[in-house]
């Protein structure tokens, strides 16, 4: 049995971002990383299927345009996602994640002797590699941790 | 190559020419260039972890200079005891001279006083992660030494797995092309995060166990201090330190030429016969320190280009 296709995904937005292809069940995770949590609507999607994934989750954000810089940040968790830029209900713009050179503020180092975690500094990565296979290097204590997504605060 | 201004923070933030320049500008104040050069400028000698021989080195480095010293040697007369927070002990202190020096147990702690002082700051140790002026002193003994930094053979033995010396070291060697041969007892073998630095660079690199298979003879064989607290067992400790102490025979295995090393102090990895062979360096490598801090001083405080 076929299923019908849906009219939207969640529901349709007028203005906002649209986080979409996020592979299951990391949109709690994406949402946590974007620091939208506070700002206006959220609406959020888990488990749809996908071809690309078998299984997707969707965010949608209203009344909010992430920049690049800010939705960057989902190479962490959710390297796969396309962002769609919403309004007056259209798509204005659609682009993939790029991996940035390094991520502040939203990583913990987990060395309990690194400065980071003996004063209030404000946390600094930096991404070793290519790919969805990176791994980050503390840019205070120097350690490299080859699973960044762990770090996520 | 402008250094003024600059803090001396990780041997990760220096390339091939910064290097280059830095060991050049070294030799050229052993040689007596750049006398009083550092006249009317202040050094802030600030250890939060004690270490005499570090202190000692910066301090001897100024006042030869014609500089001036003041800070602390040991926390408890900082005040970190009173709960002032590193970043703004370093705020402070900043203003009171032209250039700093410190010593901290944090790992990244001279990092983030570089991202906070309106002076330079020069690491003299954050913990297990950098000691960069004995990385730059180890440097400046091997062009002495060897007459050169590129393509050099060295050997690295003891405790590669905690010796931030070694990393450092080979690290900076990795941007001149060098080949190594790391012996050390499995448990304390490099850190495969290097490893695999030194070979995405192209570089060669071969680990054994004992000093019998070092292969072809070295520039430089580089020794560490293998440390009880780092064995379990004791007796596994006396014959590990045991087989790697350094005597004349060496000299058969690692080459006639090779110039022995050492980041001092030694315990007992060098057997006392060794100090007066031609190849004993490691005398030598500490006095550098002197000159290599006090080059360090004259570029960053901008008195030499
Ligand atoms: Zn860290």
């Amino acid at each position: 049995m076929n299923e019908p296709k849906r009219a939207h995904k969640v529901y349709a937005i007028e203005r906002g971002t649209v986080i979409d292809h996020i592979p299951s069940p990391m949109a709690l995770k994406v949402i946590n990383i974007l620091g939208v949590t506070q700002q206006g609507i959220l609406s959020v999607g888990i488990n749809f299927p996908s071809e690309k994934l078998g299984h997707k989750d969707i965010v949608k954000v209203e009344n909010l345009e992430l920049t690049a810089e800010v939705t960057d940040r989902l190479s962490l968790v959710a390297p796969t996602a396309t962002i769609n830029i919403i309004e007056g209900w259209k798509v204005v713009e659609k682009r993939p994640i790029h991996l940035p050179r390094e991520f502040v503020g939203i990583l913990r180092c987990p060395n309990p002797k690194c400065v980071t975690n003996a004063e209030a500094a404000r946390t600094r990565f930096l991404r070793e590699g290519e790919g969805r296979t990176f791994a980050v290097r503390c840019a205070y204590c120097e350690r490299l941790y080859r699973n960044p997504a762990e770090l996520v605060v | 190559m402008d250094f003024s201004g600059r803090s001396i923070v990780s041997m990760r933030d220096f390339t091939r020419e910064d290097i280059q320049h830095v060991v050049r500008r070294a030799l050229e104040v052993k040689k007596g260039a750049y006398a009083d050069c550092l006249r009317g400028k202040v050094l802030a000698t600030l250890f939060f972890e004690p270490s005499t021989r570090t202190r000692l080195s910066f301090e001897a480095a100024m006042v030869r200079m014609g500089g001036q010293v003041f800070g602390f040697a040991d926390p408890n007369v900082s005040s970190a005891t009173k709960g002032e927070t590193l970043s703004d002990t370093i705020r402070t202190v900043c203003g009171y001279c032209h250039v700093i020096a410190m010593r901290h147990r944090i790992e990244g702690a001279a990092r983030l006083a570089s991202e906070v002082s309106l002076v330079p700051v020069i690491n003299a140790g954050d913990g297990a992660n950098q000691h960069p002026t004995q990385t730059f002193l180890d440097l400046v003994t091997i062009q002495e030494e060897v007459g050169r930094l590129t393509n050099i053979r060295i050997g690295m033995l003891g405790d590669l797995k905690h010796g931030r010396t070694v990393h450092s070291l080979a690290m900076a060697l990795s941007l001149f092309g060098a080949e190594f041969v790391f012996i050390s007892p499995e448990s304390l073998s490099m850190p495969e995060d290097l490893t695999a630095q030194l070979a995405s660079a192209g570089l060669k690199f071969t680990e054994v166990r004992e000093l019998s298979d070092i292969g072809k003879p070295l520039d430089v064989l580089y020794v560490t201090r293998i440390q009880k607290e780092r064995f379990e067992d004791f007796q596994e400790y006396q014959k590990v330190a045991g087989s790697y102490r350094l005597t004349p025979a060496v000299l058969s295995q690692a080459g006639e030429k090779v110039r022995i090393m050492h980041p001092l102090p030694r315990v007992d990895e060098i057997a006392p016969e060794m100090d007066s062979l031609p190849n004993a360096v490691y005398f030598r490598q500490a006095h550098n320190g002197v000159p290599t801090r006090q080059a360090l001083l004259g570029l960053v405080t901008g008195v030499i280009s």
